[in-house]
C-alpha cells in the first residue's frame, strides 16, 4: 500500500466526481449556450443558423444598450458607493467609536449596517416592494407623498439604486473593519502623535493598509451588480418601460416570455465575456499593486 | 487612556456618534416597519399608517398567508435543498482541494483557474440549456435538479478556498501518516479532514445559507407549488393583487426571519468566515 508516493501522480482521481460533474453542468451548458447564440430558435424545433446575426441586432439594440447603462447605475449603486460610504464608516468605528465608546458600541453599529446582508436579495426586494407600493406602502403613509417610486420611468431605476446600496453596504463595513484589525497601529498612532488630523490619517494611512480589501470589495460587489437579477424581477420586471432593464433580465425575457433563445443566448454570452474579463482585469490589478 | 488626553472628549465626538447611531436606524427602519406591521389588522393599518404601534398582536395576516402558500412546505424545500447542497459541495471541494493542495498534481494552477471561471460565468449563461437538459432528463421541476446544479457552482468556490487552506497543511503530519502505512483515502478521511474541521464547518455554512438566498435558478427550475423555496414563492407574489398592506408585511416578515435566525446562530462563524473569503 504505501508505495513511495509518486509525486501528483496517482492524485488525480479524487478530481474525477467533479470532473464529470463540471463538465456536465458548466462546461456542456456553457458550450450550448453559445453554439446558440449563432442560431435562431424559439426552444423547440431545429435552431437555424444565422452566424452572428444575433450580435448584429444586439449592436443595433437600444433596449440591449440602455441595459448596460443601467448595470453601470448599479455597480455604482452596489460597488463604489458602498465602498467609499464603507470605507468611513469602518475606519469612524474603528478608531474613533471603538477607542471612545467601546469596541461593543462599534461592533453593535457594524451589525445593525450589515443586517440587510443577511437577507435573500429577492427577500430585501420584497421588503421594499411593500415599504414603495404607491397606494399603500409605508414610505409614501409617512412622509405624506405620492410618489410613484417603482412605477414612474424617472425615478425608477434611481429607487433601485437606492435600494442596493441600503442592501450592500455592510458588506463592504464588515470586510474593511477585519482589514484594518490587520493593520498595524503603530502607525497611526506614531501619525497622531504627529499631529496628523483624522482626515489625513485616513487617506495616507488607513486607505493604503487595506487596499487589499478595497480590491476585493471592488471586484466581487462589481461582479454582483453586473448579474444582479433578483431585486429588478421582485420590484419592477425591468419597467416600467424597460426604465430598469438589465441584461440578466433583459436575456431571461428572451429566453422564457419572447421564445426568442438565440438572442437571449447571445445577451447572455455577452455578460459572460465582460464578467470574465472584468474579472481578470481586477486581478492583474491587484497583481500589479502588490 | 487615549481619553485622558481630551477629558470628557471634545463635542464633536458625540455628534460622530449621533450620526453613526441615526445611520444605523435607518438601516433598521425596514425590519422594524415590517414587523410592526405585519402584526396589525389591515383596519388598524388604515386608520393608524405604518408608524401607530398595533394595539396587540394580530396574527391572523401571517397565518393566512402562512397557509395560503404552504410556506412550512416552502421552509422544509428550501432547508433540504440548501443542507444537501452545503454538505456535498463541501464534500466536493475537499476531493478536489486534496488533489489540487496536498497532492499537488500537475497543471494545478489550470485547473484553478476554471474553477475561478466556473464560479464567476453568470447563471444566464448556463440557465438555458441547463433547463433543457434538465427537461431531457426528467428532472425538470425537481429539487434534484437544482441540488446538483448548486453543488457544482457551490463547490467551485469551495476548492478554490480549500486548496489554498490545504496547501498550507503541514507537511510532516502527512509523512508521518505514510509512515505509519496509511494509504491516501485513509489519509484524507483519517487526518486532513478532522484537523481542517474549521474551515470545512465554515464553508458547510456558507453554502447552507448561499444556496438558501438563491434565486434566479430556483426561479427557473421550481415551478411548481410543491417545489418552490422561500425566496421564490415570495419573490413571485410581490405586488401581487390579492395582497394587502399587512399581508404583504407580514410575507416579508416571513422571509426575514429564517435569514436573520441564521445569522444570530451563526454570527461567530459567520464574521470570521466573511472575512476569510476576503483574504483567501
Amino acid at each position: 500500500m504505501a508505495r513511495p508516493a509518486r509525486r501528483g501522480g496517482g492524485y488525480w482521481v479524487y478530481l474525477i466526481p467533479s470532473l464529470v460533474l463540471f463538465l456536465v453542468v458548466i462546461v456542456v451548458p456553457f458550450a450550448m449556450n453559445v453554439t446558440t447564440s449563432f442560431t435562431r430558435w424559439s426552444g423547440v424545433g431545429t435552431p437555424t443558423w444565422v452566424g452572428l446575426g444575433n450580435y448584429a441586432k444586439l449592436l443595433r439594440d437600444e433596449r440591449f444598450w440602455a441595459s448596460f447603462q443601467h448595470n453601470v447605475g448599479l455597480i455604482v449603486a452596489m460597488a463604489v458607493v458602498p465602498t467609499i460610504i464603507g470605507l468611513v464608516l469602518a475606519a469612524a468605528l474603528f478608531d474613533y467609536i471603538g477607542r471612545r465608546f467601546g469596541t461593543r458600541t462599534a461592533s453593535a453599529l457594524r451589525a445593525a449596517y450589515y443586517l440587510p446582508q443577511v437577507l435573500p436579495v429577492a427577500v430585501a426586494g420584497v421588503v421594499w416592494g411593500w415599504m414603495l407600493h404607491p397606494s399603500y406602502g409605508a414610505v409614501n403613509q409617512i412622509f405624506g407623498l405620492k410618489v410613484n417610486w417603482l412605477g414612474d420611468s424617472d425615478i425608477a431605476l434611481a429607487t433601485v439604486m437606492a435600494v442596493m446600496v441600503w442592501f450592500q453596504l455592510g458588506y463592504p463595513v464588515v470586510i474593511f473593519m477585519a482589514g484594518l484589525q490587520r493593520a498595524d497601529p503603530a502607525l497611526h498612532e506614531a501619525a497622531e502623535i504627529d499631529g496628523a488630523s483624522w482626515w489625513r490619517r485616513f487617506w495616507h494611512i488607513t486607505i493604503p493598509q487595506i487596499r487589499p480589501e478595497i480590491f476585493v470589495v471592488l471586484l466581487t460587489c462589481t461582479i454582483a451588480a453586473l448579474k444582479v437579477f433578483g431585486p429588478i424581477f421582485v420590484l419592477t420586471r425591468g419597467g416600467p418601460g424597460s426604465a430598469t432593464m438589465v441584461p440578466s433580465y433583459f436575456s431571461y425575457l428572451n429566453f422564457f416570455q419572447k421564445a426568442d433563445v438565440g438572442y437571449g443566448s447571445a445577451i447572455a454570452t455577452v455578460l459572460a465575456l465582460i464578467i470574465v474579463v472584468v474579472t481578470f482585469l481586477f486581478l492583474r490589478l491587484q497583481e500589479r499593486d502588490s | 487612556m487615549r481619553t485622558l488626553r481630551a477629558p470628557g472628549g471634545p463635542p464633536g465626538r458625540w455628534a460622530v456618534l449621533a450620526a453613526l447611531v441615526v445611520l444605523a436606524v435607518v438601516m433598521l427602519f425596514p425590519f422594524v416597519i415590517v414587523t410592526l406591521n405585519a402584526i396589525k389588522s389591515p383596519a388598524e393599518y388604515s386608520s393608524g399608517g405604518p408608524l401607530s404601534l398595533p394595539q396587540g398582536v394580530y396574527l391572523d395576516g401571517i397565518v393566512e398567508f402562512w397557509q395560503r402558500v404552504d410556506f412550512g412546505r416552502k421552509l422544509w424545500n428550501s432547508f433540504l435543498i440548501s443542507g444537501t447542497v452545503a454538505l456535498a459541495a463541501v464534500v466536493l471541494s475537499v476531493l478536489n482541494a486534496y488533489a489540487i493542495g496536498i497532492g499537488r498534481v500537475r497543471g494545478r494552477l489550470w485547473i484553478l483557474v476554471f474553477f475561478l471561471v466556473a464560479n464567476t460565468l453568470p447563471q444566464e449563461a448556463l440557465v438555458y440549456p441547463l433547463y433543457y437538459l434538465a427537461k431531457q432528463a426528467g428532472l425538470y421541476d425537481s429539487t434534484l435538479a437544482v441540488i446538483v446544479i448548486f453543488t457544482v457552482i457551490q463547490a467551485a468556490f469551495g476548492t478554490y478556498l480549500l486548496s489554498a487552506v490545504l496547501g498550507q497543511f503541514p507537511r510532516e503530519i502527512l509523512e508521518a501518516a505514510a509512515l505509519d502505512g496509511a494509504g491516501r483515502w485513509r489519509t484524507l478521511w483519517r487526518i486532513v479532514v478532522p484537523i481542517s474541521r474549521p474551515t470545512l464547518s465554515v464553508l458547510v455554512i456558507f453554502f447552507f445559507i448561499w444556496t438558501w438566498n438563491e434565486f434566479f435558478l430556483p426561479l427557473i427550475f421550481l415551478i411548481s407549488n410543491d417545489n418552490q423555496t422561500v425566496p421564490v414563492a415570495l419573490g413571485v407574489l410581490q405586488g401581487d393583487k390579492m395582497m394587502d398592506a399587512t399581508m404583504s408585511s407580514a410575507s416579508a416578515l416571513l422571509g426575514i426571519v429564517p435569514a436573520v435566525a441564521f445569522f444570530l446562530i451563526f454570527q461567530r462563524t459567520l464574521t470570521r468566515g466573511i472575512t476569510v473569503g476576503a483574504v483567501k
